[in-house]
Parts: structure tokens; sequence; C-alpha cells
């Protein structure tokens, strides 16, 4: 190992350092120009998110994979790529939930600070290459949410449910480290690259357990079934900006979690894993479309739908080959965008002491806001997955890849979840186009930016499925 | 120049829809005037990229193209794909779709000028010229099958676009419903295309047309030839979206639409798609002798029968509606002959003089201040002396004068049917040469019905409203009390479009008859077999336009048309009472015609109620018990309890249950893993 510290033995690793860098700064600014200007540390996140961008195209490993810091950290382009992602998902969340926060007199600099820090914890986890990065970078993406979550000191439910995704969120950090600890005994190294080139005979009995705490671990996050119950509380009872946050951003690290962690580290025992994950995919499929039939909280029907997404997403995974993967990335990205369009509905339409999250709220939608009507018309026909939308071609790479590995019965579970999911999708798009619109629900928020955002945002959804190749062949590219 | 671009052609076909989407879209914010000036600036430039394409493949000799410009979809072979076949008869339809869609967007700032939907109107309409665009451009069914039902649904909106009006909405949905009859025999001929030839690409399938005409598809033990079947098949949605009998009845319906949408839709453009079709599919049609014969006597039935209805109605715009149901019949012969090429060209001449009669039509409807009954009309002609000249220049267009356009394109098809040795060619010859003089008969009539004669309006201007005869057009118009005025000649955005239609109505034949009827224009893009080319038959008598025009006025085709003028002079302008007592001796006759051959009776008294039997059965017994009962009731109810259940069991809000189940979860997949490992 060598003792000197040079230029190029940390340029890839620049975004990370770039961000801890801007969340320091922005602290101070906040520290000293904070209550004389809310909006400015806002402003100035958002500044910091493009820069960083810039710098993250900049130092970008085309085809290289290069590994630092003695082989902690891992820079390919996959890496580049989700981290880019990362930083339009998370300008896109912000920007919608602005006027949200400063209706609500909790647009204060420390929730930006918390949003980039979680970002922080994305990028160590997109850029993992060892069992302590990997959960480096779960921990502080999860305790930066954890404080999200209850950020509205005033509100005794985002209170409740901070309590609540916290004490889950710890069990599930000590069955991950947990499982770690008896990867590492057995195979003697913290590294993914060498537990990659290690474990290729079949394994031991230890090691698939310790892979057990591993994956529900991995189920917990992601918020597949039975390890779900979090999410809707969560979905609920936070701000619905922070709601829109959560739903979107760390969706990327779990994906690398599980792409970095089981498809590449723990690559030699793809046959167990699989397995487990096709558990929990047929039972969130199953139950997250089911109870989200129920429904009268729309915060509720997307946070069901989440795990219902979730199962289809996992299904990539269990397909176990490179298609899979390129194909659960394509489902989780598809995802996230749709999410955000979603989700940013439901906060432009929330105002100062309205929360638009019942379904009633959406009754004749169409009258009262034909545009943002229409975005949400397009993120309920795309997550059900409606052709041309973005959802379609999702669902189909997923099955295709379940086809091309034989899996049947999981190919007809998920078209039959498909199906079933179609009526709770198209009943929001009859409530907002053929009811009478209930009296006194105020104006949406009507600031140009933002609706001119969302509205690209929908267009995205769209234009994606009728062009779908480009982005399809990129995650291919990434993964194949 | 020896290729064509690629982003010329998508832009051809590109910019309408771009337009119709900014004044759909954002027509409150852009206005009316900008409504209608992007949506005439992109039709305007899409019309000069079409005219400089043809000009490519005709004077530059450009070869044609061929080619996807995006692949939507590949699914176990078949390729879904986006694609262009652009040749000497594709550019000569966008030529004509675009320049009519441009008269038509001009005409319409001044008949739209007081409704409500101005914006929402050129939105619609642009949206039908990208359509359009796309069902001649394309080079494969799928698209074809896009483009076909994408000028559908734009004519079911702009045929129920004034949505307010009870008959507008029946007529609307009567084409919609007569039109799916059609679509599911088009959808089932594509279908057996791709059954047979694997692919979807219209080149593949041409190329295996001779192969195909061996097969035959089995119907339990009946052998069918599979190719007549297919062709059959396609011609069904032919019938549909060019108004062939039986499936004619819904475009005199259609007229509840706007005027401008009648000129436009109804009678130059999409109605046209079904022969546009046809001749596309001349590689496929050729080797199928049963399938052209089933074209034959179905054209000329229409053309005869349709004309006849012509004569009984007095509503101005169905007049003209009826006889875009015959010209589309002799275009449908021309086929059926195996003329294809005079079925295009009388294609393209029609869609001028006919989008000229309609719009003339409209401007007299602006000018009676919404008026279409032309009992109550007469002497229009010393009002309105733009609209009654440019209309008289359609009308004898229409009927066949010699020199004007309309006699190049129908004299040709009726001597190609003349030579026509195909199963039922002597009827359908018999049936378009009668149909000669029926056309005179309706044309002249309405002609000196509407600008010549006594001037009917003054005294009968508010008695006739209530008999529901006139169709009203529903706008604030008829409130404005402007009913016993003089009638007015119509602004210049009405009169030009009705000038700038009138030039070609007149001239176009004269100098393109030659190439495209006789010459060889249509090069590979038409194909006619050896013994088949009743076209080539007739190029041997050609001795140039001037010569064809001076033997058809000796012709029997332009005595038959003078007669119908003349009968029509004598009934409706020299003694009025000769008409009437005429009308008496033949009172079945003209009761079988007012009433439209009771094609509309058997629709509703037995398709529709005998459908509607068949429906209430399968509702009660099978749908509401079995279906409703336990399939999707009981499931959903099923699912329901399960859901509220668990809702309340599971999602119970305690956190130690959460945990608990995590937990659970944990312990089954170790126990799992245990046992089985």
């Amino acid at each position: 190992m060598q003792p000197t510290f040079t230029w190029s033995g940390v340029a890839p690793a620049l975004p990370e350092i770039y961000l801890a860098a801007a969340i320091c700064v922005l602290l101070m600014v906040e520290v000293f120009f904070g209550e004389r200007r809310r909006g400015l540390t806002g402003t100035l996140t958002l500044l910091a998110i493009a820069g960083g961008a810039a710098l993250t195209l900049a130092c970008a490993q085309v085809d290289a994979r290069v590994t630092l810091f003695s082989g902690m950290y891992v820079a390919d382009p996959l890496g580049t790529v989700l981290k880019l992602f990362a930083f339009l998902f998370l300008a896109l969340a912000l920007l919608y939930s602005r006027a949200y926060l400063e209706q609500r007199d909790i647009l204060r600099g420390e929730f930006y600070v918390l949003a980039l820090s979680a970002l922080l914890g994305v990028f160590v986890l997109v850029s993992a290459n060892s069992l302590l990065s990997v959960y480096i970078g779960v921990e502080l993406l999860a305790l930066s949410v954890y404080a999200m979550v209850a950020f509205d000191r005033t509100s005794g439910v985002a209170a409740e449910s901070a309590m609540k995704y916290f004490v889950l969120g710890a069990i599930a950090s000590g069955t991950l480290i947990y499982g770690m600890s008896m990867v590492y005994g057995l195979s003697g190294t913290l590294r993914l690259d060498d537990l990659a080139a290690r474990l290729t005979e079949a394994p031991s009995l230890g090691l698939v357990l310790g892979l057990v705490f591993i994956v529900v671990a991995v189920g917990f996050k992601f918020g597949a079934v039975p390890f779900h119950m979090w999410l809707p509380d969560v979905y609920h009872g936070a701000p619905t900006a922070v709601t829109l946050f959560i739903a979107t951003v760390p969706k990327i690290a779990y994906f690398a979690l599980a792409f970095r962690l089981l498809a590449y580290g723990l690559g030699g025992l793809t046959g167990s894993w699989t397995q487990m994950l096709a558990v929990l995919a047929v039972l969130s499929l199953v139950v997250g479309t089911v109870i989200a039939l129920a429904q009268t909280n729309i915060k509720r029907l997307l946070a069901y739908s989440a795990v219902a997404n979730v199962g289809f997403l996992l299904l990539g995974f269990v397909a176990g080959t490179p298609t899979g993967y390129g194909a659960a990335l394509y489902y989780m990205l598809a995802y996230v965008i749709v999410t955000l369009a979603g989700f940013g509905v439901v906060v432009v339409a929330s105002r100062r002491g309205f929360e638009a999250d019942e379904l009633e709220h959406y009754k004749g939608f169409h009258a009262r806001d034909p545009m943002l009507a229409l975005s949400m018309m397009v993120v309920m026909f795309s997550t059900a997955g409606v052709p041309p939308f973005i959802g379609f071609w999702a669902k189909l790479r997923i099955i295709e890849a379940l086809w091309e590995t034989g899996h049947l019965w999981l190919v007809i579970i998920a078209a039959a979840a498909s199906v079933v999911g179609l009526f709770y999708y198209l009943r929001v798009v009859k409530l907002m186009y053929f009811d009478a619109v209930p009296a006194g629900l105020p104006a949406t928020e009507k600031r140009t930016g933002v609706r001119f955002a969302l509205g690209l945002n929908a267009l995205a959804v769209l234009a994606l499925g009728v062009v779908p190749n480009p982005l399809l062949e990129l995650c291919e590219r990434l993964l194949g | 120049m020896h290729t064509m671009n690629e982003n010329v052609l998508l832009a051809i076909v590109l910019l309408p829809l771009v337009a119709a989407v900014v004044a759909g879209l954002f027509g409150r914010a852009i206005g009316r005037a900008g409504a209608h000036t992007i949506t005439i600036a992109a039709v305007g430039v899409s019309c000069a990229l079409s005219f400089y394409v043809l000009w490519q493949v005709t004077v530059a000799g450009v070869p044609a193209f061929d080619g996807p410009a995006y692949t939507w979809l590949v699914s176990d072979g078949v390729r879904m794909q986006v694609g262009f076949l652009v040749d000497r008869l594709t550019a000569l339809m966008m030529a004509v779709v675009t320049f009519v869609s441009l008269c038509v967007h001009v005409y319409t700032i001044g008949y739209m000028a007081e409704d409500d939907g101005y914006q929402r109107f050129f939105s619609y309409i642009s949206l039908f010229t990208f359509a359009m665009l796309m069902l001649v451009m394309s080079n494969n069914f799928m698209q074809l099958y896009f483009g076909w039902e994408a000028v559908g649904v734009v004519s079911y909106l702009l045929i129920g676009f004034w949505y307010k009006r009870p008959t507008a909405i029946f007529a609307n949905l009567k084409a919609f419903l007569v039109n799916r009859v059609g679509d599911f025999g088009f959808v089932l001929g594509i279908a057996g295309v791709l059954y047979y030839v694997g692919s979807l690409d219209f080149s593949d399938a041409f190329a295996a047309a001779p192969a195909l005409a061996q097969e035959s598809f089995h119907i339990g033990q009946h052998a069918v030839p599979a190719l007549a079947l297919i062709c059959i098949c396609l011609f069904v949605g032919a019938m549909g979206k060019s108004a062939q009998m039986p499936l004619h009845v819904w475009l005199p319906d259609s007229m509840e639409g706007p005027t401008p949408i009648s000129a436009l839709i109804h009678a130059a453009t999409m109605v046209t798609a079904g022969i546009f079709m046809v001749a596309r599919m001349s590689p496929l049609f050729e080797h199928s002798e049963v399938a052209l014969s089933f074209v034959l006597v179905i054209g000329a039935t229409t053309a005869l029968f349709m004309g006849l209805l012509g004569v009984v109605n007095n509503d101005i715009k169905r007049v003209v509606a009826y006889s875009t149901l015959s010209q589309l019949g002799y275009m449908t012969v021309a086929l059926g002959a195996s003329a294809y090429g005079a079925a295009i060209f009388h294609l393209m001449t029609h869609a001028f003089f006919k989008a000229l009669l309609f719009l003339a039509a409209g401007s007299v409807i602006i000018g009676m201040h919404h008026e279409q009954d032309m009992r109550r009309m007469g002497g229009l002609a010393k009002y309105m002396p733009v609209t009654a000249v440019t209309c008289w220049i359609g009308a004898l267009a229409l009927v066949g004068t010699p020199f004007f356009s309309g006699f190049y394109s129908k004299d040709a098809i009726i001597e190609a049917v003349g030579e026509s040795h195909r199963w039922g060619a002597t009827y359908a010859y018999w049936c378009v040469l009668i149909g000669v003089f029926v056309t005179a008969l309706y044309t002249f009539r309405m002609i000196f019905l509407t600008f010549h004669g006594p001037e009917r309006f003054r005294n009968a201007a508010h008695a006739g409203h209530a008999d529901g005869d006139a169709q009203e057009e529903p706008d604030t118009a008829s409130d404005h009390g402007h009913h016993g005025e003089a009638p007015h000649e119509t602004p210049l955005v009405v009169t030009g479009p009705l000038v700038a239609l009138a030039i070609p109505s007149l001239i176009v034949g004269f100098f393109t008859a030659g190439p495209v009827l006789f010459g060889s224009y249509f090069q590979e893009s038409i194909r006619v077999l050896e013994g088949n080319d009743v076209l080539g038959e007739i190029a041997r008598e050609w001795h140039g336009p001037v010569a064809f025009a001076l033997h058809g006025l000796m012709a029997p085709t332009f005595l038959l048309a003078l007669g119908g003028a003349a009968t029509a002079w004598l009934f409706f302008l020299r003694s009025p009472a000769l008409a009437d007592g005429v009308a008496r001796r033949l009172a079945p006759l003209r009761t079988l015609l007012v009433n439209k051959y009771y094609f509309d009776w058997f629709n509703e008294n037995v398709i529709a109620a005998g459908a509607r039997l068949i429906g209430r059965g399968l509702w009660k017994g099978g749908d509401q018990a079995v279906i409703d009962g336990v399939v999707v009731d009981g499931s959903a109810a099923a699912f329901d309890r399960i859901a509220a259940a668990s809702r309340f069991r599971l999602q119970s809000g305690y956190l130690y249950s959460y945990a608990f189940w995590m937990i659970i979860g944990l312990a089954a997949l170790l126990g799992w893993f245990l046992i089985a490992g």
C-alpha cells in the first residue's frame, strides 16, 4: 500500500468530496444568513447540485473501473450515471417542494443540508466496493431521512412515523451488519470484488444464513413485504415534500445496494438470494396491489403502489441475469421519474393549511386544474403499465427477462397483479375527469417555474415511452 | 439532389402535429389569431414541402423513398415501425391533401369566425392533416392502420363538433359504429397478411403476392382462396372509410359537422383513403379476380343508386354529400376494373371540384344566414357572383363537361369499364353510364334551385324552420335575426379558397391527364397485370387532351349529361309544375328514394334492435348472473374483504406489531433455508 497521497488517487471520488464540502459551506451560510434570507440556502443548494453534476460529468470514468482508498470505493460508468440521475431527481424534488415548505414555515436551511447529506449517503452506496462502505452509505442515508421525516416539529403524525421508521430501521441495520459479519467471517474479506472472486463454489450453510440477514435488510430498505410495514405509515405521516424525496432519490441507493452487494459481491450465491427475493417479490406484488384497493388517501395509495412496484423491480433481480439487472435498473429509473411527477402533483396541489392527500380532493380535478390533472393521468397510466408510457416498457422488460430465464409462474403473477392494479390507477383518473368538484377546495399552486418543470416531467414520462430506446440501451450497456 | 431527405418527410408530417398540439393545449393562451396563424403556417410549409417532393419524384427524377424512420418495437421478428414509402402515388396524394387542407384552413377563418370552439377546430383540422399524411406516407400496415384510425377519430370529433346538438351526437355515433364494421374487416385483412407473409411491410407483402395467390384458407371443409379473402377483408375497411354501399349510411349524416369539415374530410381527403389504400395494394388485388369483381359491383351500385338520392334531397349540403358518395362509387368502379390510375386521377380532380362545391355550399349557407334548404333559396347569382361562378365551374367539372378536369377522369373511368371483361363489368358499365345522366340532373337541380329562378327566400324565410328538414347550424347566427334580409357575398377569406380551388378544377385535368392516365406516371407504385391493363387499351386512342375532349363532345356520355342538364332545366327552372306531376306519378319510387332505400330503417330496426335484444339476453343471463355475480363482483368482494381486513389487522399502526412481522419474515426465511439447505 502506498503511503503517499496523490491527486490521481482521489480524483475519481471528487463528486463525494465536493458534496461533503458543499454541505459544510451551506451549513455556514445558514448560520450566518439563514434568519434574514429564508430561501437563500435552497437556491444555493440547487446551484450546488448543478455544479456537482457538472463535476461528476467532468471526472466520469468512461469505460474504466477504478478502485480507490484501499478498495473501499469504486468509480465506474454505472456509478457515474446513477449519480447524475440522483442529482437530477433531487433537483426536481427540491424544486417541487419549495412552495410547500414555505407555506408551512419549515423552509429552513437544515432541510436542504439534510437532503444533501442523504444524497452523499446515496453516492457512497453507489460507489461502494466494500461491506463497510455499503454500511456507511446505508446509515448516512437512513439517518438523514429519519431527521427529514420528523422535520415538521409541530406535527405529531410526522414525529410518530419518524419514530417507527427509526426503530424499525435500527433493526434492519442490525440484521444487515450481522449478516455482513457472518459473510466476512466465512470469506475473510470485506472487499466486494474479492468476495465475487472467492465465492465460486457451492456456498456453506453459514454463508447462506448470513445472506438471509442481508436480504432481510435489503428487503426492508426497498419496502418489500413482509418488511414493508414502515412504508405506508412513513409516506403518509411525513410532510408531503419529504415523502416526495424519500419515495424517489433513495431508490437509486437501494438499487445500488442490491446490485453491488447481492448481484456483484455475492454473485456466487445468486442461486440462493434469487429464491429469497422471489418470495419477497411475489408477496410484495400481491399484498401491495390488494391493499392499495382499499385506500382512500392518495399518499397511502402511492405507498402501496410503491410496495407493488418494488415487487416488480425485485423480479428483475430474480431473473439473475445481466438482462434482468438492466431491466431492474430501467424499472427503477422509470419508477422514480413517474413518482416524482405523481407526488409532485400532490405537493403542488397542497396549500397552506390544506393537504391535498385524500382521494376526495381529486374529484373533478380536471375542472380545477387541467394541467395538473393531465400530469396525474399520465402518472397513473404509466404506473398501470399502459403503452406508450414509460411504465409499459419497464414492466415489459422485467417480464421479458423473466420469460428468458423460464420463470413462467412469476410472469403470470406479475401480469395478474398489473391487471388488478389497473383498477385503482384508473379509479384516480375516473375521479379526476368524471366526478363533480366538491366545494371548498383551495386553488392550486400557480408558480410558473414549478408547473413548467412538472409539465416537462410528465412529458418525459410520455416521451421516454414513445422513444424508449436510448434509455433502454443505456441500461443494457451499463449492466449487460 | 438525387435522394429524398428524410428530414423533409418528417417535417411534412410533424409540422401539422406540432401546430395541432399547440393550438389544442395552449389555445386559450395564444388566442384566436395565434391559433389560426400557427396552424396555417405549419400546413402551409407542409404543403410547400409536399409540392417540392412531388417535383422531386416527377421532374427531378429522384427515386422513390422506402425506409424506416423509427422502429418502435420488434416482437417475435415482426417489426412495428414508423416508415415512409414516398413514390409518385404518395407524392400526388400528399400534394392534394396538404393543398386542400390549406384552403380549408384559410376558409375556416371566415366560416367559424363566430364560433366558441375556434381554436379547438383549428387544432382538429391540423391533427387531421397529420393523420392523413401518416396514412398516405406509410410503408407498412401498422402505420397505415394507425393513420386509418387516427383520421377516423378526428372525423368523429369533428362530426360531433357541436356536441350540444343531439343530431350531431347521433351522427357522430353512427359514423363511429359503421366504421367499426369496416375497420373490423380491415384489421382482419391485415391479420391475414401477417399470418401468411409474416411481415407488416408493404414491400414484403407485395413480393409475396404471386405465391399467396396459390394459397387457400380452410374454413371447416371449405377451401377459400387466401388472397381473395385478404383483399375482400381489406376492401371492407375501404367500404367503411370510403362509404360504399351498404356501409355508406354514415356519410350523409356526417354533414352535421361544420362545412369546412365536410369539404376537407368527408369529400376531398379522408373518404378517399379507401380508394388510395386499394390502389396502394394493387399488387395484391391484381392477383385476385374475385376480389376485383366484388369491388367492381359494389362501386357500380354505389355510383348509380347514391346519385339518385341526390335528386330528391332539398338540403344543399346533403345533395353534395350524395354526389360525393356517387363519385366515390366511380372511383371504386375504376379500381375494380384494374384502372387504378384512373381511380387516383379521379380522386385528385374530385378532391378539387368537390371541395370547391362544398365550400361554395358553405359560402351560400353563410350568405343565407345559415339557411340550408334549397327550396328557400333561388336567384342568388345576383347577390353572390363569385360564389355562383365558382360553383358553376365545380358543377361543370362534376358532370364531366369536356375540357374541365372532371371530364378527363370520369370519361377515362367509363371507357375503362367498357374495356374490362371482368365478371360484373357489363352491369358496372350500365350503372356508370346512367350515373352520368343522374349526376347532371341533381347537379343542375342544385345550381338552378340555388342560384337561378325566382327569389324564394324573402317570403318563406321564417316559414320552414319548424319542419325539421333543414339542418340549421347551431351557433349564435340563428339568433341574430338576419332572417329575411338580403343575402350577401361572403368575405375574402371565404371566396379566396373558392377561387384557389376553381382554378385546378378547371385546368388540372387538361394538363395532367396525359401522363397520369396514359403515360408512365405511376411507374412501379401501381402494378397491373398484362391481361388487365384496360388503361393501356384506351391509351392507344389517346391523341392529346384536346382531341380527347373534342371526341368527348360527340360521345354518348356527354349527350347523357346534356340530357340530365336539360331535364333539370325543364323541371326546376322552366316549369316546376311539371316536376310535381312527374313526382306524383312516380310516387312509390319517390318514397323509396326519400327513405334512402330504407337502409337507416333496416339498420335501426333490424340490426340495432337485434343487437340490443341479443345484448340484453347476454347481459341479464351471462353477464349479470355469471360474470358480474361470480367472477367480477365475487372476486372483487373477496379482494375487498381481504384488503379491508389486512388494512387494519396487519397495518395496525403499532410499532411492536411491525417489528414482530419483520422478525417472523426473517425467521421464516431462515427456517426455510435451514430445512432446505
